[in-house]
């Protein structure tokens, strides 16, 4: 049963929003179908194609339900068709009819980010609020909001039309990046990830992959996450200590997930290269050298001088700075971290503070970079990340 | 279908600075995106300046109190609308996108009873 939750969860949420035409309606339909299940499987088995069965009585209950609301409403019953087991054809452009809904870019990033792991993955609303570390009133007020703009302002369920397409499949990217992300490193507490929150970051990449197989950056996407995802075990040391990738043990690099991102990549190289097309690049380089010492900083330095020409950022650019320290120097790194020292975006962004701190460090400026180390402290809300700093303190006293 | 108030919201002091030839294009750019939209649209009008604005707010008690100017004061004021008529919000968004505010921008808000 949890597996057909979360295997099966956006197929029939999907396909019965279509039916149903409202959100609500669907998910109660989905929820009670799942009960159902509960139930009807116990007693008969899981049948031959458990998503089919879901969606079958999800959407018979949807038609009901709407049916009746239209007797009530308009006195015009529809037509409903019996559905019988495996009649109703799930197309997976539901899934992706649901996903572009979701993240459509008239709702807030953080609206979109929540309505996905609500509508798309299947969590509750309390899952959602603890992963992001807001009440759960909270985010059930969120996830209200979001639902009743979609109605009420016509956001429609449906495909962008060609014109929108590629400014509506970066904003799904986004979201199923940022949902990774928010998984990779917690904002907070005392784990450094959420690995539930990754694995579904993972899940989602690997849906919008398989909806939008035409689609480079969907691929790269994939890529990126699989090749960071390959290096999880490795961040973290038997004590819970965060390992710098510097010192990590790279036999405990997931061998089979770097092999399916970096195939990806190859079979992406034709397209132009997108952003995820250029940090999954870079994630590569990472993956493909043996050791440490190996690393073609280079490389990597002339991939982030492409990012940062066509999508700036404070945080990439300081990514850049950290290679141009291994191509140049830890001297050089600091000089180019100056112009970044000002910029507000990085003013309480603890990885600024303990890049400096490193690069101090390497150039054996003891007493500055055990400053800048306090600083990053003072910013990090993170236990491992905290805990971290704290022993570079201390190697160094 | 639904309908969408398309609100044109302009910087007056830009306009005020600006050149009159700058006007005379936003008016001409106006007639061609009527033209080019004709089908979506059902009205759409310019609005006197700010300061010709008036606002009515009731006192709580059955009578009200009038003040000279707009109900919020910001730097951005609207200064005119199109009612438009479309399938969805992303056809209400790309029509919108065609609307001329080079002091500004739109804000696009469902009609929800009458229109």
């Amino acid at each position: 049963m949890a597996e057909a939750h979360s295997s099966e969860w956006a197929f029939v949420l999907a396909a019965t929003a279509r039916v149903a035409a409202d959100l609500d309606l669907a998910e109660d339909c989905v929820q009670d179908a799942y009960a159902k299940a509960l139930v009807h499987w116990r007693e008969q088995g899981v049948p031959r194609r458990p998503g089919a069965w879901l969606t079958t009585v999800a959407t018979r209950r949807a038609l009901e339900l709407r049916r009746r609301a239209d007797v009530a409403q308009r006195k015009l019953p529809l037509l409903v068709p019996e559905p019988a087991e495996d009649s109703v054809e799930v197309f997976p452009d539901d899934r992706l009819r649901l996903v572009f809904t979701c993240c459509h870019p008239a709702l807030a990033q953080e609206a979109q980010i929540a309505l996905t792991l609500r509508l798309v993955c299947g969590l509750s609303s309390a899952e959602i609020a603890k992963a992001f570390l807001v009440k759960e009133a909270t985010m059930q007020a969120r996830i209200t909001r979001a639902k009743h703009k979609i109605s009420r302002s016509g956001i429609a369920y449906r495909i962008p039309r060609l014109a929108d397409l590629p400014e509506r499949i970066d904003a799904v990217l986004d979201v199923v990046h940022l949902v990774y992300t928010a998984g990779h490193t917690a904002a907070d507490g005392a784990e450094l990830t959420r690995p539930d929150l990754a694995r579904r970051g993972l899940d989602l990449a690997r849906m919008v992959r398989l909806l939008l197989p035409d689609s480079g950056e969907a691929a790269a996407l994939l890529a990126l996450l699989l090749l960071t995802q390959a290096r999880q075990a490795a961040r973290v040391d038997d004590a819970g200590q965060l390992v710098l990738m510097e010192d990590q043990d790279r036999s405990v690099w997931d061998r089979s997930l770097i092999d399916e991102g970096l195939a990806l990549i190859h079979e992406a190289l034709g397209w132009p290269a997108g952003r995820f097309g250029l940090m999954a690049a870079i994630a590569a380089v990472h993956a493909e050298a043996e050791r440490w010492e190996d690393t073609d900083w280079s490389e990597i330095l002339g991939l982030y001088d492409l990012l940062l020409a066509r999508w700036p950022s404070p945080v990439v650019a300081l990514n850049r700075v950290v290679a141009l320290s291994y191509v140049e120097g830890p001297s050089a790194g600091l000089e180019a971290l100056r112009s970044l020292a000002d910029d507000p975006a990085l003013a309480t962004y603890p990885y600024l503070a303990s890049t400096r701190a490193e690069l101090l460090r390497r150039t054996g400026r003891w007493d500055e970079a055990a400053a800048a180390y306090e600083e990053a402290l003072a910013f990090t809300s993170n236990a491992v990340e905290a805990e971290f700093l704290t022993r570079r303190l201390r190697r160094g006293a | 279908m639904g309908k969408y108030l398309v609100m044109i919201y302009d910087n007056e002091a830009a306009w005020a600075a600006a050149d009159p030839s700058v006007a005379e294009t936003n008016h001409k750019n106006h007639q061609a995106f009527a033209e080019a939209n004709g089908a979506a649209l059902r009205g759409g009008a310019q609005l006197g300046e700010s300061s010709t604005a008036t606002s009515i707010r009731s006192d709580g008690s059955g009578g009200f109190v009038v003040t000279d100017g707009t109900f919020v004061e910001t730097k951005e004021v609207m200064g005119g609308y199109y009612l438009i008529e479309a399938a969805d919000l992303d056809e209400a968004l790309s029509i919108a996108k065609q609307v001329p505010s080079p002091m500004g921008g739109v804000e696009v808000r469902p009609i929800i009873n009458g229109g």
